[in-house]
C-alpha cells in the first residue's frame, strides 16, 4: 500500500514537471534540416532483409508527410528537395508500389507552392514503373496525362496517350483520346474528357478525388471567364471598375455574390477575377492561359 | 516417440509458465494501434501497409521466441544442473534434443495460429472499412506457412548450437546466419566483384552450404497477390525439412558426445 502510495506520488510529480516544462515553451527552438540517411536504394534493399515492403511503407508514409508537411509550411523559401529520393527509395524497395508512383508523380508535378514543379522527375518515376512492370498501360497514360497537364506538351501527350492505346489491355477510349489531344490539346473539353475518364476508371478513391477535383477547377475557369466579361462589360458602360459584388448586383449583371463550384466567394480585384481566399480548388492550373 | 512427447509438453508448459504467449498482447495492440494510426498517416494503402505490417511482426516476434528460448533450451539444463536428474531416467539423449525441439516448435506454431488469426481479426475489420479492397485474402497464408517453416529453421539452429556454446555466443552466431542467409544471392554472384578465383569459390560453396533464408521471404508477393508456384512453395518447404533434419542430427551427434560427468 505504502509503495503504491509513492508510485503514484511520483507519477503525479512527472506529469506536473511535464506541463511545468510545456508551459515554459518546451526544447529551445532549433532549424531542423529533414535528411535521408540512406541515399541509395540499393544500400536500403540490402539493409532491409525480408523486410523490405514494410521499409518501402515506411518511405512511403514518410515521403506522404514531407510533401504534406512541406506543402503546408508557411516558409516562403520550402522546398521539396528530399520527395524524389524518398519516392525512388520506395518504389526501389517495392517496385510494385503503383499508388506511390502515380500519387508520387502528382506531387512532383505540381506546381510551386502546392509542389516543387518537376514534371520532369514525375515522367522519370512513372518511366521507372513501366519499366518495373512493362505490362501497364496506366503509367503510359500518366506520363501522356502529365505531358498534358503540367507541361502543355500536347504532341507527347498524344503520343503517349498513343503508345497506351497499343497495350493489350488497354481501354477502348484510349485511342480517340490521343487523337482529341493531338486535334484539340489545350482546350478545356479535351481536358475535361482527361479528368472525367480518370474520374470513371481509377481503381484509387484519392485518384478519383482528384480528378472530380480538377473538373471542378475546369468549371471554375468557365465561371471565371464569364464574371470576367460582365466586369468588362461594366467597366465600358461605366469607365470604372465595380466596387464590389454588390454594386454589379445593384447594376443587375448579377443576381448575387458568384461562388466557385464548392461555395467560396470569387474575390473581384483590379487585376481580374479570381478564387476566393480558402477556397480549396487554389491553384488553378498554370494552363490558364493556354487552356482553351 | 512417448518420452519425446512428454519432453516436449513440458518444454511448452515452461514457456507458458515464462510468459512467453504475453508477445500476442504486444502483437494485437500493434496491429490495432497501426490499424488506426496508418489511416491518419498516410494517402490510401491503409490494407496493405497493415497486411506488410502484420507479416513482418509475426516474422519477427517468431524469430525473437525461436532465438531466445532455442539458445537456453540445452545450455538452461546443464546450467541448473538438471541434466544430470533427466539423463539418469529412462530417457535418450537424441529423445531429449528432439523432444526439446518438438516443444519450442509447438510454442511458435500456437504462437503463430494465434497471431495469425488476430491479424486476420483486424483484416475483416478492414474489410468493413474499405470495402472490395480484398482485406481478407486466404493468399496471406501462403507466406505464414513460409514464416513457420523459417521460424523451424532457426529453432533447429538455435538448438544446434545450444547444445556446446552460451546462449549469447549461440545467439550471436543464430543471428549472424540469419542475416547470411539473407544474403544468399550476393554468395552466388561474388564473382562478379572479386578477382581471386579461389574466394569465388568459396563464396559459392558457402552459398550451397548456409541456410537460404530469402527463399522462405513470401511476404512482398503475398501481399501484392501475386503468384507463386506450387512448385516453388514445395520445394521451398522440402529443402527447409531436410535443413532441419541436418541441424538436429548434428545436435543430436554433438549432445550425444557431451561429457557431462
Amino acid at each position: 500500500m505504502k509503495g503504491a502510495l509513492i508510485l503514484v506520488v511520483l507519477l503525479a510529480g512527472v506529469v506536473g514537471l511535464q506541463a511545468v516544462h510545456e508551459r515554459g515553451g518546451g526544447r529551445p527552438a532549433a532549424r531542423e534540416e529533414s535528411l535521408l540517411y540512406v541515399r541509395s536504394p540499393e544500400a536500403a534493399a540490402r539493409l532491409a532483409l525480408s523486410y523490405r515492403s514494410l521499409l518501402a511503407d515506411l518511405y512511403w508514409i514518410r515521403a506522404v508527410q514531407y510533401y504534406g508537411g512541406t506543402r503546408l509550411s508557411t516558409d516562403p523559401d520550402r522546398q521539396y528537395a528530399l520527395l524524389y529520393p524518398l519516392l525512388d527509395l520506395t518504389t526501389s524497395l517495392e517496385p510494385r508500389f503503383n499508388v506511390a508512383y502515380y500519387y508520387g508523380s502528382t506531387f512532383l508535378a505540381e506546381a510551386p507552392p502546392g509542389g516543387p514543379g518537376r514534371p520532369d522527375l514525375a515522367i522519370a518515376l512513372l518511366q521507372k514503373g513501366l519499366r518495373a512492370q512493362p505490362g501497364r498501360w496506366e503509367f503510359a497514360q500518366w506520363i501522356g496525362f502529365v505531358h498534358y497537364w503540367w507541361r502543355q506538351d500536347y504532341e507527347q501527350a498524344a503520343a503517349w496517350f498513343g503508345r497506351a492505346a497499343q497495350f493489350p489491355n488497354a481501354p477502348i477510349w484510349m485511342a480517340p483520346l490521343a487523337a482529341t489531344t493531338l486535334a484539340e490539346g489545350g482546350r478545356r473539353d479535351s481536358s475535361r474528357l482527361l479528368w472525367q475518364q480518370v474520374a470513371d476508371t481509377a481503381e484509387d478513391e484519392g485518384f478519383r478525388n482528384e480528378a472530380r477535383r480538377r473538373l471542378l477547377q475546369l468549371d471554375a475557369m468557365d465561371q471565371i471567364d464569364r464574371l470576367q466579361q460582365i466586369v468588362n462589360g461594366y467597366r465600358q458602360q461605366r469607365g470604372v471598375l465595380p466596387a464590389d459584388w454588390d454594386e454589379l448586383r445593384r447594376a443587375g449583371s448579377l443576381q448575387g455574390t458568384p461562388v466557385d463550384p464548392t461555395g467560396v466567394p470569387y474575390r473581384l480585384q483590379a487585376e481580374g477575377v479570381t478564387l476566393g481566399p480558402g477556397s480549396r480548388l487554389f491553384p488553378l492550373p498554370a494552363e490558364r492561359a493556354r487552356v482553351r | 516417440m512417448r518420452v519425446i512427447g512428454h519432453v516436449a509438453v513440458n518444454v511448452f508448459k515452461e514457456s507458458v509458465r515464462d510468459r512467453v504467449l504475453y508477445n500476442l498482447v504486444a502483437f494485437a495492440a500493434l496491429l490495432i494501434g497501426a490499424s488506426y494510426l496508418i489511416g491518419q498517416l498516410t494517402a490510401g494503402q491503409d490494407v496493405k501497409i497493415i497486411k506488410d505490417l502484420g507479416l513482418a511482426a509475426i516474422a519477427t516476434f517468431g524469430l525473437l521466441i525461436a532465438v531466445f528460448i532455442g539458445i537456453g533450451l540445452v545450455w538452461n539444463e546443464v546450467e541448473r544442473r538438471s541434466i544430470y536428474s533427466l539423463l539418469s531416467k529412462p530417457i535418450r539423449r537424441y529423445e531429449f534434443i528432439l523432444g526439446k525441439y518438438a516443444g519450442l516448435a509447438l510454442t511458435l506454431l500456437v504462437n503463430v495460429a494465434i497471431m495469425t488469426a488476430a491479424f486476420y481479426a483486424v483484416l475483416a475489420y478492414l474489410a468493413t472499412q474499405f470495402p472490395g479492397s480484398g482485406a481478407v485474402d486466404p493468399g496471406l497464408l501462403r507466406a505464414v506457412a513460409l514464416i513457420v517453416l523459417e521460424l523451424l529453421l532457426v529453432t533447429a539452429i538455435a538448438l544446434f548450437f545450444s547444445t556446446f556454446s552460451s546462449p549469447f555466443l549461440s545467439a550471436a552466431l543464430t543471428f549472424g546466419l540469419w542475416v547470411i542467409g539473407h544474403f544468399n544471392a550476393d554468395l552466388r554472384n561474388f564473382e562478379a566483384v572479386v578477382q581471386s578465383p579461389a574466394a569465388a569459390r568459396l563464396a559459392r560453396g558457402l552459398y550451397y552450404v548456409l541456410p537460404n533464408f530469402a527463399a522462405f521471404d513470401i511476404k512482398t508477393q503475398a501481399v501484392q497477390a501475386l503468384p507463386v508456384p506450387g512448385s516453388y512453395l514445395v520445394a521451398t518447404a522440402l529443402y527447409g525439412v531436410v535443413y532441419i533434419a541436418l541441424l538436429l542430427a548434428g545436435a543430436v551427434m554433438v549432445f550425444a558426445r557431451r561429457d557431462f560427468k
